[in-house]
């Protein structure tokens, strides 16, 4: 059967990506440039038996995404810089809480309402730390539009097997660009759903603590239990017992921690004899491409690292590369956000220089280029 | 073998240059058999202000990585502003299709300039000045070839509501014929 190409927007195919794998819930406050996957959202959930609603502002919707997914239905919500600082509280909330559900970020300039139409990718570290207190974070980052479709639906996999929410951040420019893709019929793509409790409603614990990720049972099927963004017990009922808050703390910690490699993809291209390592996500994991393609055209060895996982952190496959190669160059749309990471991990074993670029304008593969040719 | 076509469409806001990039992709990829980028950039405001819209064509097979225009085969140009602004990544022996009753400064450079006014012929000929981005359309077809007159027509038909679609043909072959006939000269 031939496949079904479609010219699609990145945010378009982040809206089919969340409807693919199963979401019934969308709870948003609409903001460039991200509109697109509400617009799409809000037409097409009803058709299907979906609720879609548009909050009073960011908070809200962070919360009810939340009790969506707390029904039992897969819940997203879509933002942008300004609205993502405010889901961060109740982000928090679902962390502590184990709640699944996707938070789509299309990063716009900043600080503050900053540029909404210009690409930025200065929220990575805020996808990290946004919330208070230590808590697990899976943030995903594609960078085609065909990638934006299927990491969604990778979104929604790993938040229900975890138990935990997950971000995918990607920017303006592929959130608003245009690329032929195909979609995937039923079938074509793996879809997780979360374990349901095969217990009795009286025997059941939310936050069963002989199991890593306990069941989560939807509201309205007669298992009632507490909710609270206070430590807990099993029960879900705040504690003060010391042990019972650390042995929580730490096994939230713990899914993510176990399961890196199940969490963690990258995309490599020129790898194996790369002499000159770049280390770029989204739009400008683009330009490196073109970069490095350039620069092999010429003899050069440069091969890049592309993450589209980036929080749990790619430590694995940066230190590798910091073994192979006398520098690693990364480019970034912000002032030094991955690039002290990157720093981190190679611990003094090879060079670490960052482009950075924070005007609204794609860094550009002659930028990346010239800094290629310096070092080769 | 086409590893990287590149076409910008500049105006203001409202003049239709980012839609005239997604007919111009949706004719190389979709309808046609390339493969296509196509992206955008704007300000805030919904009308006015600098509007462009670029699209990559590559062949089949072929990746294309960087999304935004780096040296420029075609470029149209609806305002002087635009032009202006916009004109210089085009690459030796490019084409610069410009509306001549608005783009009056003509930049200089190692390109080709083709003339015509789009908008009035759009508002005169056709009586709709919505349609200039159309006629454009079908004047890049003609100019380039990247794409051809079955594949752009089918993209915008695709894209028009049935009540328009005798419109649009005719904004469509409009910008064909009068390529054909200013291709004579380059």
């Amino acid at each position: 059967m031939a496949a079904k190409k479609k010219l699609m927007q990145g945010n378009e195919a982040c809206a089919a990506g969340a409807l693919y794998a199963g979401c019934k819930f969308y709870a948003g406050y609409p903001i460039t440039p991200s509109t697109e996957v509400a617009e799409i959202m809000s037409v097409e959930l009803p058709k299907i038996g979906g609720k879609f609603i548009q909050m009073e502002d960011e908070i809200a919707s962070m919360a009810a995404t939340i009790g969506g997914s707390l029904a039992g239905l897969k819940s997203l919500t879509a933002t942008s810089g300004p609205g993502f600082s405010l889901k961060q509280e109740a982000l928090g909330y679902a962390c502590i809480t184990e709640v699944p559900c996707v938070i789509i970020n299309v990063m716009r300039g900043g600080p503050s309402t900053g540029y909404p139409t210009g690409p930025s990718q200065s929220d990575i570290m805020q996808a990290k730390w946004g919330t208070h207190g230590d808590h697990p974070v899976i943030a995903l980052t594609p960078a085609y539009v065909q990638e934006i479709l299927d990491e969604t639906v990778r979104a929604f996999n790993l938040s229900e097997k975890y138990r935990t929410p997950v971000i995918v951040l990607f920017d303006e420019i592929v959130g608003h660009m245009r690329e032929p893709i195909t979609i995937p019929e039923p079938g074509d793509l793996e879809v997780v759903d979360r374990e349901k409790p095969d217990c009795t409603p009286e025997e059941y614990k939310p936050y069963d603590d002989t199991k890593l990720i306990a069941p989560l049972a939807p509201f309205g099927d007669g298992y009632r239990f507490h909710v609270t963004g206070l430590n807990h017990s099993e029960d879900g009922f705040p504690t003060n017992n010391s042990e019972m808050i650390d042995k929580n703390n730490r096994r939230i910690m713990q899914k993510i921690d176990d399961n890196i490699d199940d969490i963690c993809k990258n995309d490599e291209s020129n790898l194996e004899d790369a002499e000159i390592g770049l280390f770029a996500v989204g739009s400008t994991s683009r330009s490196a491409k073109f970069s490095v393609n350039a620069a092999r055209e010429k003899g050069i060895k440069a091969g890049l690292l592309r993450p589209l996982t980036i929080w749990p952190f790619p430590d694995k496959a940066v230190s590798e590369l910091a073994e192979k190669c006398k520098v690693i160059i990364v480019p970034e749309l912000n002032l030094g956000q991955m690039v002290n990471e990157v720093k981190r991990v190679a611990a003094g074993r090879c060079e670490v220089i960052g482009i950075h670029r924070v005007d609204g304008e794609p860094i550009k593969p002659a930028q990346i280029t010239e800094l290629i040719e310096k070092y080769s | 073998m086409i590893e990287r076509y590149e076409i910008r469409f500049s105006g203001s806001g409202g003049q239709g240059m980012i839609l005239a990039g997604i007919i111009m992709a949706e004719a190389a990829s979709i309808y046609g058999t390339k493969n296509a980028a196509q992206s955008q950039s704007y300000g805030p405001e919904s009308r006015g202000g600098a509007s462009r819209a670029e699209v990559i064509i590559a062949d089949a097979g072929i990746d294309i990585d960087y999304p935004k225009a780096t040296s420029i085969d075609c470029m149209l140009a609806l305002t002087q502003t635009a032009c202006t602004s916009y004109y210089s990544d085009i690459k030796k022996d490019g084409i610069l299709l410009i509306d001549e009753d608005e783009v009056t400064d003509i930049p200089e450079g190692d390109f080709k300039v083709v003339k015509y006014p789009i908008l009035r012929a759009a508002r005169e000929e056709i009586g709709k000045s919505i349609v200039g981005n159309i006629i454009s359309l079908g004047m890049i077809t003609e100019l380039t070839g990247i794409v051809t007159r079955e594949e752009i027509e089918q993209a915008v038909l695709s894209r028009v509501p049935k009540p328009f679609l005798e419109l649009n043909k005719s904004a469509l072959a409009l910008g064909f014929e009068k390529a054909a006939e200013l291709k004579k000269a380059l």
